[in-house]
């Protein structure tokens, strides 16, 4: 067991690319933790998605020997956090589990605005942060001037900011160090009864479901039962180990220890990131403070192209489910659509790496419908229901009110393009609460309704500020606000896929915007399409869809008729593909593609 | 028996359009006595296949027909002559264009038994022939038309319209023009971009700007039918028009499912033999095709039987093209059961049924794909 003087836990702050996981890779192989014929890059980040992306999405943990300079070894755990607003729950969990943070800015970029999100985490843990120059080998870095900015938008002081590139290795030993000297030491009572906060778990196909845990007070051992506080779920350990990042069993852990551990659990479901783990007979009097359920804020249908593919979709989601407890679903039937399931995610990017997984780890083509957010609705008896898909709003006379959540947008980006970051958010009905400058960056505030972010913000964002501007958010809670239910007729007919909930002062704009986008999307059938929006049974847009007027073969002779046949069987192929409603085939882009609003 | 015509393929040009997906090559010199040979072999192998029957209709189709010498033409027509009877009233047609080297050879043509004439104009306009690719001047084709006009008593030629910026008007004078010479039949294509050619891809790399939308190629389609119909030239097909009995009696063939022999590289055939309907497709790289024919233990053509569902796909797919339709008797022969998808049709003024056929309106020719998609099960 570990000395708690000689124990360092810490995170690492960064913004995506600024350069995470090299420095993880770097401190994992200066110590020698990893054999250098096992290195390999992103060590940490075990899913495709996730060194693809560059992105972290589950947390995970590497405990380094590290003999320091004053001739004592210390143990150094790292744990990685996911970095992305839609963990940021998770995120505070591992934040709460470390006594400390390095804060890796690129030298050549400055702060971005998720790193802020993150180290505003790192704060409110009480963390020590110890400020990182990554990437100081390039040409355009300007240490001064990204110190200076460090102080000046966070606020902390960056004049020991410690120099380093993680690619050539240059200032790695220092970073060691300064783990060491400048980070605190975890404090707790080795006698106490046991109390351990489950980080983060996954599902590993050989052992089942494995939990990440920090030990706070007690100890902890092989063969233990315990008892996992919100779920009230009692467990005897199978496995108690620590990730270097190999797993390597351990006999215990003590307080200020970080590790993993199996004890049968069937489903990630079944733990609960934040929960307090204790032991059965001797418990702890107090849960560790901060636990909260996770919550999927946006909703989206997922159907399969192909209609046949149902079963295996299913199979995909609950396979996917298994290790990703934030996730939920349930079955879904669209007229348009057939059948598919409502999935509720933690935010976009969580939708889009489950959708992306589902696509190429089970190879089924999906089409995904308009990410809605969870409305609040208030009914006139008093009572409140959650909507989760326009399709199933109630009658408009029985609503006393809608609520809708909202978001606190932070955004940061070179002045030239601040005006037309401004406009974006006035369009989405934004209210700007703070706007200040960092040299030529500027970063901006605003109250924004998640609804009108969920769907393409942040591509407009990226698109107006030709990349530049860099996006973070959190919940504000819910307000009323005038929002309706708007749908979309194609020749006289609802379609329940394209229903989406609108500001009533943003419908006409939306629905003329959606009308005209479809009348492009749906190809020209033998006879003229009415698209229409409508809110209740008020048309609020329409366009006409002509109806084709020549489509023939202008040659057909004796050696054109094989060929001739194959291309209208390859027609009536691509006809299948579409969905047909009513009479009419649209075309799968569509349904999404509708919803995309260019400007 | 069924009517049968025959395909011979010529599968050279002095140049390859660039809109052409037709099986044609560019050579510098072609072997005529090794081609005579050639086609003389299948010639008499294919007679043996369809020994009785009468030829009705022979068509030189290409390539370039009218590349080929005088004496191959002559050899061919002597050969189908002894291998088969011949109907009296046969139609030969060969495939010209319209320049002066060709237009030499008509006579001579005609004194091998060939009775009709295709011309490739493709457009009275020498800018945009040159942008189609056309070795021929306007001022040629009309000279080449006045040859084979004193040659033959039954002339046609082609035209391709909905050209890039082509405008209605321009295609109105044009039209017109063509319909002032005294001509019998007029082939009148909308230029269409087929994959795997020049044009194909240009137009996939976002080139060929100014070729008509939608809307202004259906009104130039239905203004072709109004002059043509005025001009008493009438449309018989979807793109073919003629004085009332001067219609192409070999692509009748192909468009009322009758039988047709293919010689040649990648010439096709429809043979009714034993009770069966044969589709035959042969090789379609000509120095194979020549090799293949010389070698008596090779064919160079492969048979497959046609389902019942392919040949009722290819009696409408073919027969709807003709204002006459589809013979209703062919299509219950066949055991179509199509009424379930013709009533909505009938109904939405594409398709009309009399005791006789099965036929497009005109508003269901001009979208005879998408009536086609309807009707045709799969």
């Amino acid at each position: 067991m570990a000395q708690l003087t000689h124990i360092r836990n810490f995170s690492i702050v960064a913004h995506i690319d600024h350069g995470k996981s090299t420095l993880a890779d770097r401190l994992i192989q200066m110590t020698g933790t990893v054999a250098a014929r096992d290195m390999k890059a992103q060590l940490l980040d075990s899913m495709d998605i996730e060194r693809e992306r560059g992105i972290t999405i589950k947390a995970n943990s590497v405990r380094i020997e590290y003999p320091a300079k004053d001739g004592e070894t210390y143990i150094l755990n790292l744990i990685d956090t996911p970095g992305h607003v839609d963990f940021a729950y998770e995120v505070s969990r591992s934040m709460q589990a470390v006594e400390g943070s390095l804060l890796v800015v690129d030298a050549s970029q400055g702060v971005e605005a998720q790193t802020l999100a993150n180290v505003y985490q790192a704060l409110d843990a009480d963390h020590e942060i110890v400020p990182v120059l990554n990437k100081v080998d390039l040409p355009a870095a300007d240490c001064d001037r990204v110190a200076e900015q460090i102080e000046d938008v966070i606020g902390i002081d960056a004049t020991d900011a410690i120099q380093i590139s993680a690619k050539t290795g240059v200032g790695i030993p220092d970073v060691l160090e300064a783990i060491v000297q400048r980070l605190p030491c975890p404090e707790g009572e080795r006698d106490a009864p046991l109390k351990a906060m489950l980080v983060d778990s996954w599902y590993d196909p050989y052992l089942g479901v494995v939990v990440m845990i920090r030990v706070m007070d007690g100890v902890i051992k092989k063969g233990d039962e315990i008892r996992m506080m919100q779920t009230d779920a009692k467990y005897r350990i199978d496995k108690l180990a620590v990730l270097r990042p190999k797993m390597e069993d351990i006999a215990e852990l003590g307080p200020g220890e970080i590790g993993i551990l199996t004890a049968s659990i069937k489903q990630v479901r079944d733990t609960k990131v934040g929960d307090t783990i204790t032991h059965d007979k001797k418990r702890t009097a107090e849960a560790l403070p901060g636990f909260a359920p996770s919550v999927p804020v946006v909703f989206c249908g997922l159907f399969p192209v192909d209609n046949a593919e149902f079963e295996d979709l299913r199979d995909a989601i609950e396979k996917l489910a298994l290790n990703d407890a934030s996730f939920s679903f349930e079955m879904e039937t669209s007229a348009a659509l057939g059948f598919g399931f409502r999935c509720g995610f933690l935010g976009l990017l969580h939708l889009e790496v489950i959708r992306d997984r589902i696509e190429r780890e089970y190879q089924i083509e999906l089409i995904t419908t308009a990410p809605s957010v969870v409305y609040h609705v208030h009914m006139k008896d008093g009572t409140m229901a959650e909507l989760h898909n326009p399709a199933d709003m109630p009658d408009m006379t029985l609503i006393d009110h809608l609520e809708e959540p909202r978001i606190k947008a932070t955004i940061m980006v070179p002045d030239e393009y601040l005006g037309d970051v401004l406009k974006l958010c006035q369009e989405r009905r934004g209210i700007q609460i703070d706007l200040t400058y960092a040299g030529s960056r500027a970063m901006t505030v605003y109250d924004l309704p998640l609804n009108e972010v969920v769907f393409d913000f942040y591509d407009r964002l990226k698109s107006v500020t030709k990349g530049y501007a860099s996006f973070d958010y959190q919940m504000e809670g819910y307000r009323e606000d005038h929002l309706v239910k708007m749908q979309v007729l194609v020749n006289e007919e609802p379609v329940d896929a394209l229903s989406i909930m609108v500001h009533r002062d943003r419908a006409e704009q939306r629905g003329r915007a959606m009308c005209e986008k479809l009348k492009e999307l749906i190809p020209r059938h033998m006879f003229k399409i009415p698209i229409q929006a409508a809110i209740g049974g008020r048309v609020i847009a329409r366009e006409t869809l002509s109806a084709m007027r020549k489509d023939v073969t202008a040659k057909c002779y004796g050696g054109d008729a094989t060929r001739k046949k194959k291309l209208l069987e390859k027609q009536k192929a691509g006809k299948k593909k579409m969905r047909q409603f009513g009479k009419v085939d649209i075309p799968q882009e569509a349904f999404i593609s509708a919803l995309k609003m260019d400007g | 028996m069924t009517r049968l015509g025959l395909y011979i393929h010529w599968p050279y040009c002095q140049a390859k359009c660039p809109y052409c997906d037709f099986n044609s090559h560019v050579v510098r010199s072609i072997d005529m006595d090794a081609w005579a040979d050639a086609y003389l072999s299948e010639i008499k192998q294919l007679s043996e296949i369809t020994e009785g029957r009468v030829l009705s209709s022979v068509f030189f189709g290409g390539g370039t027909p009218s590349l080929m010498s005088r004496d191959l033409v002559a050899r061919v027509m002597d050969a189908i002559r002894s291998a088969w009877p011949i109907a009296n009233d046969w139609e030969v047609t060969l495939e010209a264009n319209p320049t002066s080297v060709e237009a030499d050879r008509f006579a001579a043509y005609r004194m091998a038994g060939v009775n009709r004439i295709s011309m490739g104009a493709q457009a009275l306009n020498d800018t945009d022939l040159r942008r189609l690719g056309r070795l021929h001047t306007v001022a040629e084709a009309r000279d080449a038309f006045a040859v084979a006009r004193d040659a033959f008593d039954r002339v046609s030629f082609d035209l391709i319209y909905a050209r890039q910026d082509q405008s209605l008007a321009a295609w109105e004078d044009e039209l017109g023009q063509a319909l002032e010479m005294s001509i019998d039949h007029l082939s009148l294509y909308q230029l269409t971009i087929e994959p795997g050619t020049a044009f194909g891809d240009r137009f996939a790399k976002g080139g060929l700007a100014g070729l008509p939308d939608e809307d202004l190629a259906a009104d130039m389609y239905e203004l072709t039918q109004r002059m043509c119909n005025a001009a008493g030239m009438p449309a018989y097909e979807v793109s073919n028009h003629a004085r009332p009995g001067a219609e192409s009696q070999h692509n009748l063939i192909y468009w009322t499912g009758a039988d047709y022999i293919g010689i040649g590289p990648g010439a096709h055939g429809r043979l009714t033999l034993g009770g069966k309907r044969y589709a035959t497709v042969s090789e379609s790289a000509p120095v194979q095709w020549l090799s293949m024919v010389s070698k008596s233990d090779l064919s160079p053509t492969s048979w497959d039987v046609l389902s019942a569902d392919d040949q009722i796909s290819e009696a409408l797919m073919m027969g709807l093209r003709l204002n006459s339709g589809v013979a209703l008797e062919r299509l219950a022969q066949l055991g179509a059961d199509l009424d379930d998808r013709i009533a909505p049709l009938v109904e939405a003024g594409f398709l009309k049924v009399d005791d006789q056929a099965l036929q497009t309106t005109s508003e269901g020719r001009i979208m005879l794909n998408a009536v086609l998609r309807e009707l045709i099960a799969g």
